[in-house]
């Protein structure tokens, strides 16, 4: 098979970074060659967060360049608009229905785009949008949007088995989140 | 056993199979987990030291010993530590030492790019880069077999990418190394002219020996497959070479310094053309032009910013240029700012109205120079606050401007370098005003501890160097500590002192809000009574990322989720618009 390439992108604090350790671990117990990318230190401060990830059987760069990747998940809306152009032309964007305010906007200096979605979806025909924040607010813990996104990621994905997802999320958690993570996981994966 | 493992994890797992005895770091993306994942091993004695050079020293006290210890610090840690890098050129090392420079092309987090594979021809010694994590741990190991063979230091050097990317890496057992012990020697460790002379003959012939081991070096190898086009490369660049010409030749280098000067000349001989892929410096373009080798480099690879795929791609013509969809430019940015109920904001608010002069320094509180703080003039490096305030005191009085100048630095910063600008400004004199932002951590790069927490790295207690008693030992008169939350005592303590017409130093204290005991406290959230919010935007101008303002209401709004009640929006608002919720 040629390399797959995803994108995680979103704020700090919205659980990238996990989720795209999960991603990892489970396709490296899938029997892939992993790379992935991520971004630390200044973005921690509520700028954003990017993560790249890359398997296949050979994997060289952890770097995914403009109009490679097969799968973005965008966390909130803006970041869905700020990663576009390293989507491929028949890639898939999933989007989380959030909007955090960025602080210019939160200052009244700049504007929310009017309609991020919108404007992604006269561009790529494969757009889903998830409302992960209200899936994790119905199991009683917000904190686990990210794990549904990432169910949801993981039925698009096809490459792995589902039982590598759930030894990863068993390995990664802590015992007592586990449980829930694994109902937000299966959530997300069995949304339409 | 095999797992995914960042460069810097990997690093760790490193020095661990190697047997090392001993490490010592200060804390600066992307080098900081290093330290904190070699502590994770309990059979390594890990420390945090105060700076770069601090940690390096000690690491050659360890060596001295006869221990192998690492050192590791990011790119513009290696300055501060370059004299100690410099003189431990020449001693070398019993004890095996690695010492790992963590470089950040693009600038992820530092004020520079500097390429610190120039440190490696400047000090004599030789230098290792990893393009990924397996080779950042097998060649840790290695560099620790080399350092005690060569009797030299060995530099390790990562970059940004290779420090924050995982990949797989295959485990190995920890290596037993018996401490070698403590002789004395002063012809080699006490570096006086005089053995220094002869010393430098021995780093000469050192030198020789290890072109040869280039030469020779298993990680130093060809890959011929079309020999139209040869590339030449080394660390993270090899990655991203691989993927824009796969049906190339390749030479990929992994000991960089001393290069392998006949597998370059063999190389450039069965090839047609040869193209150098290497970011930021031409090092190995200057090294291999100057062997009278003709090669192609930055004519086509930009010395500016982080390499990546696409731009070596474009730059060596196997794409076009891509053209962007033109609606990421909607995508209203998202610049970091200083967080809810962070500790600074409220000294930073009042800079500002105080319309002073503020020489800043490196941490987080840098951000309080964007607006609406905007609260700050310069950044240059660590500790500079205090003795560019010193010198653009002098520089106002002589000019007659009587503009007031504060400088302001973090808790980790002032230990780090901050404590001798301090001397500096009482003994020659300085009327000028210092704001040491104590949030009781090394905030920017993820709390870790320093000799403020009362805690080490291995989690022991540690005695407290306070800073209160540090700076009135020291001999300054004026000394007020103040709780950042009570804004109109910050308001008049950063008044009165900068107006003072003799030094003092403000402590500006309160544990940074991220820290885990500070998550656990309760407290109240605060809302905005929409009936008494007249819209005139003070509360928006503190710069809390929870605060924002409806411009078609008029009216702020506090997001309940991002309020940690610090209470500073309810402190400056002056028609009781803002109560707890």
């Amino acid at each position: 098979m040629e390399n797959k390439r995803v994108i995680i992108a979103g704020v700090g604090g919205q659980g990238i970074l996990l989720a795209s350790d999960l991603l990892s671990d489970a396709l490296m117990k899938a029997g892939f060659d992993v790379k992935k990318s991520e971004v630390h230190g200044m973005s921690q401060r509520g700028g954003d967060v990017v993560s790249h990830i890359v398997f296949g059987e050979k994997v060289y760069s952890p770097l995914i360049s403009f109009n490679e990747a097969d799968v973005i998940l965008a966390f909130e809306k803006i970041e869905s608009l700020r990663n576009i152009d390293f989507l491929k032309d028949d890639g898939i964007m999933i989007i989380n229905s959030t909007s955090i305010l960025p602080l210019p906007v939160a200052a009244g200096l700049m504007d929310y785009p009017e309609d991020p979605i919108g404007e992604v979806k006269k561009f790529v025909k494969n757009t889903y949008v998830v409302d992960a924040e209200k899936i994790a607010k119905e199991l009683g813990n917000r904190k686990v949007m990210n794990v549904v996104l990432l169910g949801f990621l993981a039925k698009n994905l096809k490459d792995i088995e589902k039982r590598y997802w759930e030894e990863s999320l068993k390995e990664r958690l802590p015992e007592k989140i586990f449980e829930v993570n694994l109902q937000a996981f299966n959530r997300g994966y069995n949304l339409e | 056993m095999k797992e995914l493992l960042s460069g810097n994890e990997a690093v760790a797992r490193g020095a661990f199979e190697a047997g090392v005895h001993f490490a010592s770091a200060y804390p600066g993306t992307p080098s900081t987990e290093i330290l904190e994942n070699v502590a994770k091993y309990k059979e390594i004695h890990s420390q945090w030291s105060v700076n770069e050079k601090t940690a390096l020293e000690t690491a050659i006290g360890a060596s001295f010993g006869g221990m192998r210890a690492i050192v590791a610090m990011k790119h513009v840690g290696l300055n501060v530590a370059a004299d100690p890098l410099f003189s431990v050129g020449y001693i070398g090392a019993k004890g095996g030492l690695v010492i790992v420079t963590a470089d950040d092309p693009g600038m992820h987090s530092s004020q520079n790019e500097q390429d610190n594979r120039n440190y490696a021809r400047a000090a004599k010694i030789p230098m290792l880069e990893p393009s990924d994590s397996q080779e950042a741990k097998d060649f840790t190991k290695i560099a620790f077999t080399i350092s005690e063979e060569f009797d030299t230091p060995v530099l390790l050097r990562l970059t940004t990418r290779i420090s924050h990317s995982k990949s797989i890496v295959q485990f190995n057992d920890r290596e037993v190394v018996p401490i070698k012990g403590y002789e004395k020697d002063i012809r080699k460790n006490l570096i006086l002219p005089a053995h220094a002379r002869l010393l430098h003959k021995k780093v000469e012939e050192r030198f020789k020996k290890l072109k040869e081991l280039s030469n020779d070096f298993k990680y130093n190898f060809i890959e011929y497959k079309d020999k139209k086009v040869g590339i030449i490369t080394s660390g993270i660049s090899y990655q991203y070479a691989k993927e824009a010409m796969p049906d190339a030749s390749f030479l990929k280098i992994s000991l960089s310094w001393p290069l392998p000067e006949e597998l370059i000349r063999e190389f450039a001989k069965n090839v047609q053309v040869i193209y150098i892929v290497e970011e930021n410096d031409p090092f190995l373009e200057t090294e291999i032009k100057a062997m009278g080798i003709d090669v192609v480099g930055k004519e086509l690879i930009p010395e500016v910013g982080e390499l990546n795929p696409y731009i070596v791609k474009v730059s060596l013509g196997v794409i076009q240029p891509y053209t962007p969809k033109q609606i990421e430019t909607k995508a209203t940015p998202r610049p970091p700012a200083l967080c809810p109920g962070c500790p600074h904001t409220s000294v930073f608010y009042a800079i500002n109205k105080n319309k002073l002069i503020a020489t800043g320094d490196i941490g987080c509180y840098t951000l309080g120079a964007l607006p609406p703080l905007s609260a700050m003039d310069t950044c240059v490096d660590m500790g500079a606050s205090i003795t560019n305030a010193l010198g653009l005191e002098y520089a106002l009085k002589k000019a007659g401007d009587n503009r007031k100048i504060v400088a302001v630095i973090g808790d980790s910063t002032f230990y780090h370098s901050g404590v001798t600008g301090i001397i500096d400004m009482i003994y020659n004199g300085s009327k000028g005003t210092v704001i040491i932002l104590d949030n009781s951590i090394t905030a920017m790069t993820g709390h870790q501890d320093n000799p403020g927490t009362g805690r080490t790295l291995m989690g022991d207690e540690a005695p407290i160097v306070d800073i209160e008693n540090l700076v009135r030992g020291l001999g300054v008169k004026h000394v007020k500590v103040v709780d950042t939350y009570n804004l109109e005592e910050v308001m008049q303590t950063v008044k009165e002192e900068s107006e003072r017409d003799e030094l003092s130093v403000i402590i500006a204290r309160r544990p940074c809000m991220l820290l885990p005991e500070m998550k656990k406290k309760k407290f109240d959230k605060y809302e905005v009574d929409e009936t008494k919010c007249t819209g005139c935007q003070m509360c928006v101008k503190i710069g809390c990322p929870a605060i924002s303002f409806d411009k078609n209401k008029k009216k702020a709004n506090i997001n309940y989720d991002l309020c940690v009640g610090c209470s500073l929006c309810y402190q400056v608002c002056k028609f009781d618009a803002i109560k707890k919720v």
